[in-house]
């Protein structure tokens, strides 16, 4: 099993959906938070997902094509 | 020996072993390093600064090294120049230029890949890597060909070549990674989890940052040991921001300094990539990522890791924060170059026009004592001021060159 550690930030239309919810559902991944900060115009939530990786990245894009945008948790990482 | 005590999670606060970590296992929290301020008041002095070396090590009392031998270039004890015909235009009495261009890889980054070089030898590591658009790749293998390291530096495949030799003649490992900005920094991310090496701005994060600091410590010092009123700062990560004012913060801390530190922070970020700026503006407390189109490549950080801390520091300083149109940063090079005979790279153009923007919105005082900071060198970004190139050409006679002289013909562009 692999595990990705990740940043969802959730734009103000998808505050209130139950994504990561749904994440676990569709996909065989265990989403495990460990730090959210939801309010109402948006959103981030840092969480550690595990699954075989094919899967995590399924799931990934996934939650991405609904308009949520996935980081790395350190933010970015390419600096100039 | 340092006086590092643990890194530290800046969110919850759990302490852990000083390692290769740059993320708390519990809330995934960024680390910083802790140090026992105690000690250091007790071992540090103005005077023993004053006789160090004039490289950031002069501040190692405040640095997490254990080493003596550090892997230095010489970075940092870069001027502090007071800026009187450029204070002139921008109707300020009291203007001062820290200018960080002239580091020996012509960027502020020196001083932070410094640090995390010498912390990866302490740990063992002998590969130091990256990912970057240019300032950070070519400090980090300036660093590993001083430190007799390997190294790896990861460029998007679509950076100017000009970029690349300034990193290449050192003789790093250069992968160019094809695909868009968010896929290279996912894969950058993957492959600091898989190998073994001293990624500077992912596992020896904690330590790499710390280097940022020693530019509030020059400052201060280099004002004789006063605190500026205002620091302008450019925000990429937003690490530079927080970390000058918390070198100002530990300078009180070990008895170098009285407090409280009077000095208000500002961001400057182009509005082509400044998440940081909007934040602040709109009052919030979280930083919304945004997909960078900037000229100014240096600050293009779209989900800066420490930009919450920056918005945080701000705040606690009284300071602002201050987005610049695009055209605006080639005006502020030029700006600087015209009246004090420094060429910094896009990153400075944002400060000065930063500036300008902020005291005409009347949050800087004319004799207040103000320091603006400039990170990186213009040789870099030379593509977005070619059109000052326009030498007069004429044939070689008296006539022609007075003609030209005079702004008559004939002259030959």
């Amino acid at each position: 099993m692999d595990k990705q550690r990740v940043k969802f930030t959730f734009p103000t239309a998808l505050v209130t959906q139950p994504i990561i919810y749904n994440l676990g559902k569709k996909y065989d991944v265990v989403t495990n938070i460990r730090r959210a900060d939801v309010r109402d115009e948006m959103g981030w939530v840092i969480l550690e997902l595990e699954g075989s990786l094919d899967e995590i990245n399924r799931g990934v894009a996934w939650v991405s094509s609904l308009g949520v945008r996935v980081d790395p948790i350190a933010g970015d990482v390419v600096e100039g | 020996m340092s006086f590092v005590t643990a890194l530290r999670c800046r969110e919850c606060a759990r302490e852990y072993p000083v390692e290769a970590l740059n993320v708390c296992d519990f809330c995934f929290g960024p680390l910083e390093v802790a140090y026992d301020y105690h000690a250091v008041a007790r071992a540090t002095s103005r005077r023993r600064i004053e006789d160090g070396p004039l490289t950031i090590w002069r501040y190692k009392d405040l640095l997490p090294v254990d080493d003596d031998n550090a892997v230095d270039i010489h970075a940092g004890y870069t001027p502090l120049m007071k800026a009187n015909n450029l204070g002139k235009v921008l109707g300020l009495d009291n203007l001062y230029l820290k200018n960080d261009s002239v580091n020996p890889s012509f960027s502020f980054k020196d001083r932070v890949v410094s640090v995390a070089a010498t912390k990866a030898l302490e740990f063992g590591f002998d590969t130091l890597s990256c990912a970057s658009t240019g300032n950070l790749a070519c400090s980090v293998a300036a660093h590993a060909a001083r430190a007799g390291m390997k190294s790896v530096v990861f460029i998007p495949s679509n950076l100017e070549a000009g970029k690349v030799i300034g990193a290449a003649i050192y003789g790093p490992t250069i992968m160019a990674i094809d695909g868009g900005y968010d896929e290279v920094n996912r894969l950058c991310s993957e492959i600091a989890d898989s190998y073994h090496w001293a990624f500077v701005n992912i596992n020896m994060r904690p330590f790499y940052a710390e280097g940022s600091k020693t530019l509030g410590l020059e400052v201060a010092e280099q004002l004789g040991w006063r605190f500026p009123a205002h620091c302008v700062v450019p925000v990429a990560s937003g690490a530079l921001l927080s970390k000058i004012r918390k070198g100002f913060g530990e300078m009180v801390d070990v008895g170098l300094m009285e407090g409280p530190v009077p000095t208000r922070m500002y961001a400057a970020q182009a509005v082509g990539c400044s998440p940081v700026v909007d934040a602040f503006n709109a009052g919030e407390e979280m930083v919304m990522p945004v997909r960078p189109n900037s000229i100014a490549k240096s600050l293009a950080i779209g989900n800066p890791a420490d930009g919450i801390y920056a918005i945080q520091t701000m705040k606690q300083s009284g300071g602002a924060a201050h987005g610049v149109q695009e055209e605006e940063v080639a005006e502020g090079m030029k700006l600087l170059a015209e009246t004090e005979g420094i060429f910094t790279e896009t990153a400075g153009g944002v400060v000065i026009s930063a500036l300008k923007n902020l005291v005409k919105r009347g949050l800087i005082g004319k004799d207040e004592l103000t320091v603006a900071f400039i990170t990186g060198n213009g040789l870099k970004t030379q593509e977005v001021i070619s059109d000052v190139a326009q030498p007069l050409t004429i044939k070689p006679t008296m006539k022609d060159f007075e003609a030209a002289l005079n702004g008559q013909t004939p002259v030959r562009r």
